[in-house]
This record gives structure tokens, C-alpha cells and sequence, in this order.
């Protein structure tokens, strides 16, 4: 399990060690044909703000060499922003008094035909941590009806135990991203309060349980702005390290949310600037060719087009993050705000003039 | 793209099953490659075992009306490494129901044989791993395979540069398969033509019979000379 790997570690000295990397580390780093977790701390170092250009350039080919220039493209569907757990950065936090909403079936199929109207072939089932409405057999269920029209379900959803997402993979269940939104473990305590959330060793030990289930892929991230985003991103690098030689069959998927403005919430810690989340998303890719790098809707528009030759290879559309948000209920409260909201037609639009293709369909519904 | 696979002079192109939308005429990537130079050959990238490859090749043969297949059975989403033990697997299912397999496959000479006496039509033996450019790491047991195979022999996967396709001909490989050295050029129908000429130059070397290579010069006189003076 990552969990030991993890407790052999001090925050303090990994973050000390990033900082005190040098330019001749990133050069090294750079000139190797495969890198070092150490190389990675070099690309993420305050050291290789320097060298961001041949960084871009880098990652730049290292992409197109093996995704083509390609984008694919996916939607979240809130299904539920009932939550038990407190957390001091989301909208959906138990004690932010808003009118909650699960959607029922025949919603939730109104949003989904929705989504597969705009043309999307790839969604992702968001919800919040309520175990005794959006339980193992609610998603199970949701997936049946959604499994006959999409090549690709996924979700992003409270942490499960190893069997119940045996069930779901065998449903149909594609991915799972389960971020663990900061590796620094007495600052996760402040941020998750109260619920199940709070435990940060059962988060730890996540994909170590969905690896284990047999899970085609899994995205891992952390909520920048919670803490130092480079000692952060070790950690998040350490952990797609283990998982990958553990869980060898399946894939990951790393993503970079930045803390957006929700009601009632905590500022930033942290900020992090956009040429830190350029160098972020290039030091990525240079340290792993393989690994799917994924950019949502928070971010601005011009972020988003220019980005997508610098390493991405995912992108989300159009989102809406409230239940009901696309059709049934539009004015439902929101997890985050979102930046950039045109519709997925413009985003196509706008992928195809940067002279990428963007992608829908990626994957046999029954594989 | 289309400009590239005409510029090769190919007359198989291999197209990803997981990417073709048979629903949707209007994104379908099959539109691009209809073409009276080359037939399509369905791959089964994205599966990772023997009976997902079968589900797989039937779905294939429905959407695309062909029999035939590139069996691609690569349970290692990292750098794409081919099964050995479920591409056998599934290519013996797969000749059974009538299919035209080419199997993507480790450089294995024993795995070729096996392959072959499952009844595959080709095989298609790998000289690098997949996107490396690194050209033929794996040449001396290509050879082998080359020696050894009664079905043609198609080198797939790490040929990088024209100089690799022409040295895969010039060792008596049937034919090459390129994607990433093409998709990734500067000027991908330049290339697509450079390999072209590349594969049709390494052939003819190989039909018009290449000398033996040597590490020393041949001496003029050599020690044996003086017999015939004797």
C-alpha cells in the first residue's frame, strides 16, 4: 500500500529539497531520456521558472509523439450535491445551508440526453459524500441507464471499499478520479472538519483500493491553493510512481484544479500564477510521456486554448457543477464557479483552429 | 492525413476500433480513410485480454465489413507491450471464426512459429517499443523470425526514420507498419514519401542480394594466394 511508501516521508524535507534544487539540476533533469522523481523535483522547482520555454517545447512533442494532437473531450454530470462532510473550499460542505437536490432517474436521464446531444461520448458522475441517499446501489443504477449511451462512464464520488467498486467496474464503471486535494496531513485535517472526508489515511489508500478492483483508469490530483503546490505535486508524482508499478494495467490521469470562489468560503492559502500551472503541466509530461493530463472548465479561456499545446491531452466542456444544471434545475447551487463557459460546440471550434482534433469517443462501451 | 497515407504508397492502413463512432457520419474518422489505394485494417487497441480482443474483432468486422485484423492485446496502458499468452489465445479463436489475423507481438521467433501454426496470415513483430523511434532494437531476433516464418513478416512498432523501414526491408521483412514517424513530422506528406522510397529502396537491396558484412577490410592478397602459384 502507498500509505507505507507515504509515512517513511517528511513534508518539510521534500519541500525543502524542491526548493533548493539548482538550474544545472533542471538542465540534467532535462537532458536524461527518462527522469527521476528527483528530476521531477528539479521541473517543478522554483529553479526551472527559467527554462519554462524549452520546458513547453519539450512537453510539446513529447505529447503529440504519443497522443497525436489530439483533445479529448468529457462532461461532468452532478448527479447530488447532498453532503455530509465539512470542508472549508467547496459550495457543497454540510454546513453551507443551500437547498440540496439528488437527481432522480428520470433527471438524470433529461441531463444526460442533454449532454449526449452536444455530442459528448465520455461523462463523469460527480457527486458529494451522502451514503444513505448516493449510495453503491444509486450510482450502480445510474450507470445502468447511462451505460447504453455513452462509451465512457466515469465518476468522481466519496471513496468506496474495494468490493463496491468491483460491482460498479462490472457495471460498466470506466474511471474513477479520487483526489487527495493535499498530502499535507495536518493541513487536510483543517480543511476536512467533519464526515467521512476527514479520515485522510482512507483517502490515501484510495487507489491503492481501486488499483486492486481491477479499475481501467484512475485520475489523481490535489486542490492547489491548499498548501506548497510543488511539494504537493511530489507527493501526487510519488503516488502515480507506486501505482503504476502496482497496478500496472491501469491508466492515470492527472488533473490541476486551482481553488476556485465558492459561497461562503476560504480564500487561498496558496495562489498559485498561470506560468507556475504552465510549468506544472510541462515538468508532468516530461517526467511521465504517458500519463493523461486533464484541464477543466475552471480555468479562463485563454488559459484553456494556449494550454492545449503545452501537454494537455483532456478537456471538459460546457460543465455545469449543480445537479440539474444542464436542463432540469439550471439554478440549483453550484460546486464551483466555472471560468470558461462556452458551449461544447465553441470549444471544438476552438480546438480545431489551434489545429488539434478533438476526440469523443475513446473507448468500446463494452470493454 | 489522407495526403500522407496516399504520399506512402500504402495499401493497409490500420484504424483504432475505440475511436471509430459508427453512429456519428458526420465525426466518423472512417470518412477520411476511404480510398481505392488502401483497404482498412481494424486494430483492437484498448482491449487487454483474449476475450475482450474477440468481442472486439466481431464488433470490427460488423462496423467495417471486413475480415480483416490487427489483434493488439496490450494489458500495459504504459508503454503498450503486447501479451504474448492472450494474443495466442485469441488469435487461434479468431482464425476459428474466420477472420484474417495479424497478430502485434514481442520479437519472439517461438511465438511467431506458434502463431503461425494457429494459422494467423502474418505476423507483425515489434523492432522497438511503440512511439520510441528507436528503430530495430530487437534486429537479431527479426532475423530469426525472417529465417524461420512462412507467413509474411511486418515489422511494427519503433521504426523512427526512414534509415529503419529500409533496414527492416534490406533484413527481408514482408512489409513495415509506421504511424508515430509520419503523424509527428514536420511535414508528414514529405515523410509519408521519404518512406515510401525508403521501403521500396531497402527491398530492391534485398531481392538484388546484399554483401556479406565484415568487420575488416577483405585483403587483396590473400594468404592463400601463393597455392595457386604454387
Amino acid at each position: 500500500m502507498f500509505k507505507e511508501l507515504f509515512d517513511a516521508q517528511d513534508w518539510e524535507v521534500v519541500k525543502e529539497s524542491i526548493y533548493a534544487k539548482t538550474s544545472v539540476d533542471v538542465e540534467i533533469a532535462l537532458h536524461k531520456s527518462k527522469r527521476s522523481l528527483e528530476d521531477f523535483k528539479a521541473l517543478i522547482s522554483p529553479a526551472a521558472s527559467a527554462f519554462l520555454e524549452p520546458m513547453a517545447q519539450m512537453s510539446r512533442k513529447l505529447t503529440q509523439k504519443r497522443f497525436g494532437k489530439t483533445i479529448q473531450l468529457y462532461a461532468p454530470l452532478y448527479l447530488s450535491n447532498e453532503c455530509q462532510n465539512i470542508c472549508t473550499y467547496c459550495g457543497f460542505s454540510y454546513d453551507n445551508k443551500i437547498k440540496r437536490r439528488t437527481l432522480t432517474p428520470t433527471e438524470i436521464m433529461q441531463e444526460a440526453m442533454y449532454l449526449k446531444e452536444q455530442g459528448f461520448k465520455h461523462i463523469l458522475l460527480v457527486t458529494g459524500e451522502a451514503n444513505k441517499t448516493v449510495d453503491v446501489d444509486y450510482i450502480n443504477d445510474a450507470i445502468a441507464l447511462l451505460k447504453p449511451h455513452f462509451a465512457q462512464v466515469s465518476m468522481e464520488v466519496q471513496p468506496m471499499e474495494q468490493a463496491e467498486y468491483e460491482i460498479l467496474i462490472a457495471a460498466g464503471l470506466h474511471a474513477v478520479l479520487v483526489y487527495q486535494e493535499t498530502y499535507h496531513k495536518a493541513d487536510y485535517k483543517i480543511h476536512h472538519t467533519k464526515g467521512k472526508k476527514s479520515n485522510f489515511d482512507y483517502r490515501l489508500e484510495t487507489p491503492d483500493r481501486l488499483g486492486k478492483a481491477g479499475i481501467h483508469k484512475i485520475g489523481l490530483g490535489v486542490l492547489i491553493g491548499l498548501e506548497d503546490w510543488r511539494t504537493d505535486s511530489f507527493f501526487t508524482a510519488m503516488h502515480v510512481q507506486y501505482l503504476e508499478k502496482t497496478y500496472w494495467q491501469t491508466k492515470y490521469s492527472i488533473s490541476f484544479p486551482r481553488l476556485r470562489p465558492a459561497v461562503g468560503l476560504i480564500e487561498p492559502k496558496v495562489l498559485m500564477s498561470d506560468r507556475e500551472l504552465a510549468q506544472l503541466i510541462c515538468a508532468w509530461r516530461i517526467f511521465n510521456e504517458e500519463v493523461e493530463l486533464s484541464m477543466s472548465t475552471r480555468e479562463r479561456e485563454k488559459f484553456r486554448d494556449n494550454i492545449i499545446h503545452l501537454g494537455v491531452t483532456s478537456m471538459s466542456a460546457g460543465s455545469k457543477t449543480n445537479p440539474g444544471g444542464y436542463v432540469t434545475d439550471v439554478e440549483s447551487l453550484e460546486q464551483f464557479e466555472i471560468d470558461d463557459d462556452r458551449s461544447p460546440a465553441q470549444i471544438v471550434q476552438m480546438v480545431n483552429h489551434q489545429g488539434y482534433k478533438a476526440v469523443w469517443k475513446d473507448w468500446e462501451a463494452f470493454i | 492525413m489522407r495526403d500522407a497515407l496516399i504520399a506512402s504508397g500504402s495499401e493497409l492502413v490500420t484504424v483504432a476500433l475505440k475511436r471509430v463512432d459508427v453512429d456519428d457520419k458526420e465525426e466518423d474518422i472512417l470518412s477520411y480513410l476511404r480510398h481505392d489505394q488502401f483497404a482498412l485494417l481494424p486494430n483492437t487497441s484498448g482491449v487487454r485480454n483474449a476475450s475482450e480482443a474477440v468481442f472486439a474483432a466481431q464488433l470490427a468486422r460488423e462496423a467495417m465489413q471486413t475480415n480483416w485484423l490487427k489483434l493488439e492485446i496490450h494489458p500495459d496502458p504504459k508503454y503498450l507491450l503486447p501479451d504474448p499468452i492472450e494474443t495466442l489465445k485469441a488469435a487461434e479463436e479468431l482464425v476459428k471464426l474466420g477472420f484474417i489475423v495479424l497478430p502485434y507481438i514481442h520479437a519472439d521467433p517461438v511465438l511467431c512459429k506458434r502463431l503461425e501454426e494457429v494459422g494467423v496470415a502474418a505476423v507483425m513483430p515489434l523492432g522497438a517499443p511503440i512511439g520510441t523511434n528507436k528503430g530495430l532494437r530487437t534486429k537479431d531476433f527479426l532475423e530469426i523470425i525472417i529465417e524461420q516464418s512462412k507467413v509474411p513478416v511486418v515489422i511494427d512498432a519503433g521504426i523512427g526514420a526512414p534509415s529503419h523501414a529500409a533496414a527492416a526491408m534490406e533484413l527481408g521483412a514482408d512489409a513495415v507498419l509506421v504511424n508515430t514517424a509520419i503523424a509527428v513530422a514536420g511535414n508528414p506528406v514529405a515523410m509519408a514519401q521519404a518512406f515510401k522510397q525508403a521501403v521500396e529502396a531497402g527491398r530492391m537491396a534485398y531481392v538484388a542480394g546484399l554483401g556479406a558484412e565484415s568487420n575488416t577490410a577483405e585483403a587483396s592478397s590473400p594468404l592463400t594466394a601463393f597455392l595457386t602459384e604454387l
